[in-house]
């Protein structure tokens, strides 16, 4: 019994507000989409084979329209109550840096044949881990689960 | 606030980085020699795409003592012509390459944008006659010659066999003097490369003899990016046995060899080609050359000369070593789309050389192009700069009223262009003497 007293004392001094379930898979999806446009770069990068930069390509596109929305959660949600705080801030920051970089990929992936290499390559990689970045902050910024 | 000001810094920056795109010369490189810039592109290919609108009561510039005239008007998409021996001209209407898949979000979008720079009119899949019966310079009968046949753009007539190249196969009529429709289907030559057809224009002509038909065949990307297996027989032009069909590569490595023409009292093929885009505003120029049976010309692995293009991996040094420079520079992004050999009736100052036409792209700022020029020859050779005979298509705000395709020569002296955003066709005559 006094264990519950305790952990409900916690949420009071630090609240926090979570994650709305649409922005949580909004903002999850843009690791898979980034990354499997990291491994089709790869497989171009070692085969020459066209196909793979084209799913590459397709992959970005998906990636910033997940990541669009994602990111539209997370800078109205710097206005709201809970918003103001340090690490909110870096979450935004985190998937605002993805993003831009994710497009300037996509537009280096316009390009034809091998002129996405390697620049596309190495941005696909930066492009990931960002990704990886913004949706750890954005899960530990804000809490999964009910809101309270 | 702060951080909102910040914001708008980065997005002002971030629209500067992508707007920051080459600019072109104004004056574009041409002849036998020239120099090339490093390639480059920025994050956006350069674009600038037409804005089509009517003439009015304006028409296309020509040299002073000379009179333009539409002869034709309301086709449907008008691209090459042929003038036949009694005088009457055939024109190929249509649009081809439909079947061309969008492999990225980048064909797609493109695919939007560059379509507000042409007509939106359908496509005729016609040959049409047009006739000027009495000799006064107007064409007062204008009739279906053949239809149903599949985005026409070569034509080439020898001896009563009349022979239009499709964009899937080379066809042929019989033809009689003063026939203005075709008595019969017409009979298959041979199947020409037609899958994805992404350049899907088949400029054709034929030897003196009649014996040989020689084809272009563009290839099927700008630069490999649909992969090197949709590249088979493609960028190449073939010599085609007119009455067998058999045939066989005659040169390669033409990017999109796009209008062919023997040179007068010769067997030497002539061909404008079209070279790659998104290597920058002065890369690569289009060219005038001849033809040589058996060379190779660079695509996709070098332009101009052996200049390796380093978007084409895997790369092959053994081919961009062979590859042949080209002629004469006609200039980078202008689209040459039509050749003829001029004829002494066109008046002196245009008596020996080649009329060019040129549809203007829309990789390049400023654009060039959107003009028919006039090169000079001496001794059968490209000599000297191009001289301007056809202008006024496009105004420096981009209004267009009009893209030069092919052009042909009338030996009684006259200048037939094809204009596939009008869907009009002009004649150019020197004024009577």
């Amino acid at each position: 019994m006094p264990a519950t007293i305790e952990r409900r004392e916690y949420v009071q001094v630090h609240p926090v507000q979570a994650i709305h379930p649409f922005h949580a898979v909004m903002l999850a999806a843009t690791v898979p989409l980034f990354l499997g446009a990291l491994l089709s770069d790869w497989a171009y990068w070692r085969t020459y084979h066209i196909q793979w930069a084209n799913f590459s390509s397709w992959l970005l596109a998906g990636a910033l329209v997940f990541g669009a929305v994602a990111l539209l959660f997370a800078v109205f949600g710097l206005f709201t109550r809970h918003g103001r705080g340090a690490r909110r801030l870096l979450y935004t920051l985190l998937l605002v840096a993805t993003w831009v970089l994710g497009f300037v990929n996509a537009l280096i992936h316009a390009k034809d044949a091998w002129a996405v290499m390697p620049t596309g390559l190495v941005l696909s990689v930066i492009v990931t881990l960002l990704a990886c970045a913004a949706t750890w902050a954005g899960f530990s910024t804000l809490r999964a689960g009910a809101a309270s | 606030m702060r951080r909102a000001n910040l914001s708008l810094a980065a997005m002002t920056a971030f629209a500067l980085v992508l707007s920051a795109c080459e600019k072109g010369a104004e004056q574009q490189q041409y002849g036998p020699e020239v120099q090339l810039p490093e390639p480059q592109r920025g994050l956006l290919p350069s674009m600038v795409i037409a804005k089509p609108a009517p003439w009015g009561d304006k028409k296309p510039v020509v040299p002073q003592g000379y009179t333009v005239t539409a002869i034709a008007t309301d086709l449907g998409i008008p691209r090459q012509s042929l003038v036949l021996p009694n005088g009457d001209i055939l024109v190929a209407e249509g649009r081809g390459g439909a079947g061309a898949p969008k492999l990225k979000p980048k064909d797609v979008i493109a695919g939007i944008i560059k379509a507000k720079g042409t007509t939106q009119v359908d496509s005729g899949h016609r040959l049409t006659l047009l006739r000027d019966a009495d000799g006064d310079g107007s064409y007062e009968l204008k009739t279906v010659f053949a239809d149903k046949l599949n985005a026409p753009y070569g034509l080439a007539y020898h001896d009563g066999k009349l022979y239009v190249a499709n964009q899937d196969s080379v066809v042929r009529f019989d033809y009689r003097d003063g026939q203005t429709k075709a008595e019969a289907p017409p009979v298959k030559v041979t199947d020409l490369p037609s899958a994805i057809n992404h350049h899907w224009t088949k400029a054709m002509t034929v030897s003196p003899d009649g014996r040989f038909l020689y084809v272009g065949i563009g290839s099927n990307s700008n630069i490999t990016e649909r992969g090197m297996t949709a590249e088979v027989d493609r960028a190449m032009v073939w010599q085609i046995d007119a009455e067998t069909g058999m045939h066989k590569p005659y040169a390669t490595g033409l990017r999109n060899p796009t209008a062919l023409a023997i040179q007068p009292g010769t067997d030497v093929l002539w061909a404008v080609v079209n070279e790659r885009d998104e290597l920058g505003p002065d890369l690569v120029p289009d060219y005038l050359t001849h033809v040589q049976e058996g060379g190779f010309y660079g695509w996709p692995y070098a332009y101009w000369g052996p200049n390796p293009d380093p978007r084409v991996m895997p790369s092959d040094p053994e081919k961009v070593k062979a590859t042949i420079k080209p002629d004469y520079a006609l200039g980078s992004h202008v689209a040459a789309l039509g050749l003829a050999f001029s004829v002494p009736e066109m008046g002196s100052e245009f008596a020996e050389g080649v009329f060019v036409g040129q549809h203007g792209s829309w990789n390049r700022n400023p654009p060039v192009g959107y003009k028919v020029v006039f090169i000079p020859f001496r001794d059968g050779k490209p000599a000297g700069a191009p001289i301007e005979f056809m202008t006024g298509f496009r105004e420096q705000d981009g209004t267009t009223y009009g893209r030069p395709v092919g052009v042909t020569v009338d030996p009684r002296g006259a200048l037939i262009v094809c204009d596939d955003l009008s869907n009009t066709v002009w004649r150019v005559t020197p004024a009577k003497q």
